[in-house]
């Protein structure tokens, strides 16, 4: 049966006098892979930045993972343990290796044993095939590299959701497929997903759930399928034929 | 010139022992105040913020040697005994922690934003993330221009000659008053500083070109 893990409730959010997110109602259950596409500007990193809290909401409910993100009294860290993140620039902290990067934050907020942090760090590398970089420094890598083990730093922490905000923008076109299919594989281990995406193909493929998101709000919430095949707002008409015409000519 | 420093040795030896001690004191307390004011000053919340600034802003713009008097003078008033060396070494710690507060700021704020990002998404706090990611990068950047700060420490500590602190500038006074030798013992304490910062001076240069 399908449990509400993410719930935004007539959620807004101001920078200012910009009105960045208006009137967001959004279910998202456990387990759902949620792709997040429209044109830059539009609010899709602003919206999956509220759901850990990297940006607070002005008005509105939301609720993750149980815990209610518009009360101040709400603890993030809690919350930010059960949903990782993986960011448009990696950042992989720079002072630590790669192998470092991922066993910090299990070490020191989970207080999880050396030898089973390590095991566990070891195991997630070799799933996104960098184990022979454990012991680099995040310079020496390549912007695939980076997010691969970016990815693995997340799962470490066994997370219920991970956010990924443009997760391949930044990256050379040789160095996507990777990426995708280290996306692939934690999507087929039942963690939730929400994917700030241009990749058409993983939204197509591997979500669940398609949302079209331009100024500020949602105008369309489907099937991927039935997106791409029957966009209903003309908005995502104009979208989408830019898109493919882009690909085609790129 | 070697006659001043022969017959005077016991006493340039002294003072130089007695800048080398209030330096390296100073030293010790104006990094850890000055690292703590930093992190105060970026600190989220205003209040810590605020002190920060106001303390650094105080003790950068006044002179040195007006700090060091307040101790050695006024503060004694209020029934605190102090020796010179100890005014002075405090005026020197407090004087010198703002200019390392502000270039650990600075350092601090050179990281990029995505550190703390990254860490704070990966369940850290705050103090998490800045004593595993953000502080040692920052720290790495600004180990030049402390290096700076460190050699400009060494040559404040001449205010101590004011204070009757018995430091190397302080002899070298005495020594050039008995003597009247006064041009060659200034030179020979321009040597005994150089001694003292010349190396450091050079240590940073080499670090700086490995860091880069």
């Amino acid at each position: 049966m399908a449990t509400p893990i993410i719930e935004f409730k007539h959620v807004e959010k101001y920078y200012g006098t910009y009105h960045a997110l208006r009137d967001i109602n959004l279910t998202i259950d456990s387990g759902q892979v949620v792709s997040i596409i429209g044109p830059s500007g539009s609010g899709k990193s602003t919206l999956i930045r509220t759901i850990n809290g990297l940006e607070p909401i002005n008005s509105g409910k939301l609720i993750v993972n149980g815990f209610d993100l518009a009360d101040k009294k709400t603890d993030l860290n809690k919350i930010r343990k059960d949903v990782g993140m993986v960011f448009q620039h990696f950042n992989l902290y720079d002072n630590h290796t790669v192998l470092e990067n991922i066993t910090l934050a299990p070490k020191i907020v989970l207080k999880r044993p050396d030898k089973e942090n390590k095991e566990r760090a070891m195991d997630l590398l070799k799933r996104v095939g960098l184990e022979n970089r454990a012991n680099m420094y995040p310079a020496q890598l390549s912007g695939g590299q980076k997010q691969r083990v970016a990815i693995a730093r997340s799962l470490a922490m066994d997370p219920k959701v991970i956010l990924f905000d443009e997760p391949t923008s930044a990256l050379d076109p040789e160095m996507i497929q990777d990426v995708l299919d280290v996306m692939r594989y934690v999507a087929d281990q039942g963690i939730t997903m929400v994917v700030v995406t241009h990749e058409m193909g993983f939204a197509r493929e591997v979500g669940d759930r398609l949302i079209f998101f331009d100024q500020g709000q949602v105008l369309e919430d489907e099937k991927p399928e039935e997106f791409f095949d029957h966009p209903q707002s003309e908005r995502a008409r104009q979208f989408l034929s830019k898109v493919i015409t882009e690909k085609l000519g790129g | 010139m070697a006659k001043i420093l022969v017959d005077n040795w016991p006493q340039f030896i002294h003072g130089f022992w007695n800048t080398v001690w209030c330096s390296l004191i100073a030293l010790f307390f104006s990094l850890l105040l000055g690292v703590i004011f930093a992190l105060m000053e970026v600190a989220p919340s205003k209040l810590a913020s605020a002190i920060a600034h106001i303390y650094i802003e105080i003790f950068r713009n006044i002179p040195l040697l007006v700090i060091t008097m307040i101790f050695y003078l006024v503060v004694p008033r209020s029934g605190i005994k102090m020796s010179g060396f100890a005014a002075g070494t405090i005026g020197l710690a407090l004087y010198s922690s703002a200019f390392i507060a502000e270039t650990v700021r600075a350092g601090i704020n050179s990281v990029g934003k995505g550190q703390m990002e990254g860490a704070r998404s990966n369940g850290m706090t705050y103090n998490q993330a800045m004593r595993y990611v953000i502080l040692p990068q920052a720290l790495k950047i600004v180990i030049p221009p402390l290096g700076n700060q460190f050699v400009n420490l060494i040559k404040n500590s001449s205010v101590l000659a004011f204070v009757a602190g018995f430091d190397l500038m302080y002899e070298a006074d005495t020594i050039a008053f008995s003597s009247l030798e006064t041009i060659n013992t200034y030179i020979i304490v321009g040597v005994f500083y150089l001694i003292l910062t010349l190396p450091l001076s050079y240590y940073m240069r080499y670090l700086e070109k490995r860091l880069a």
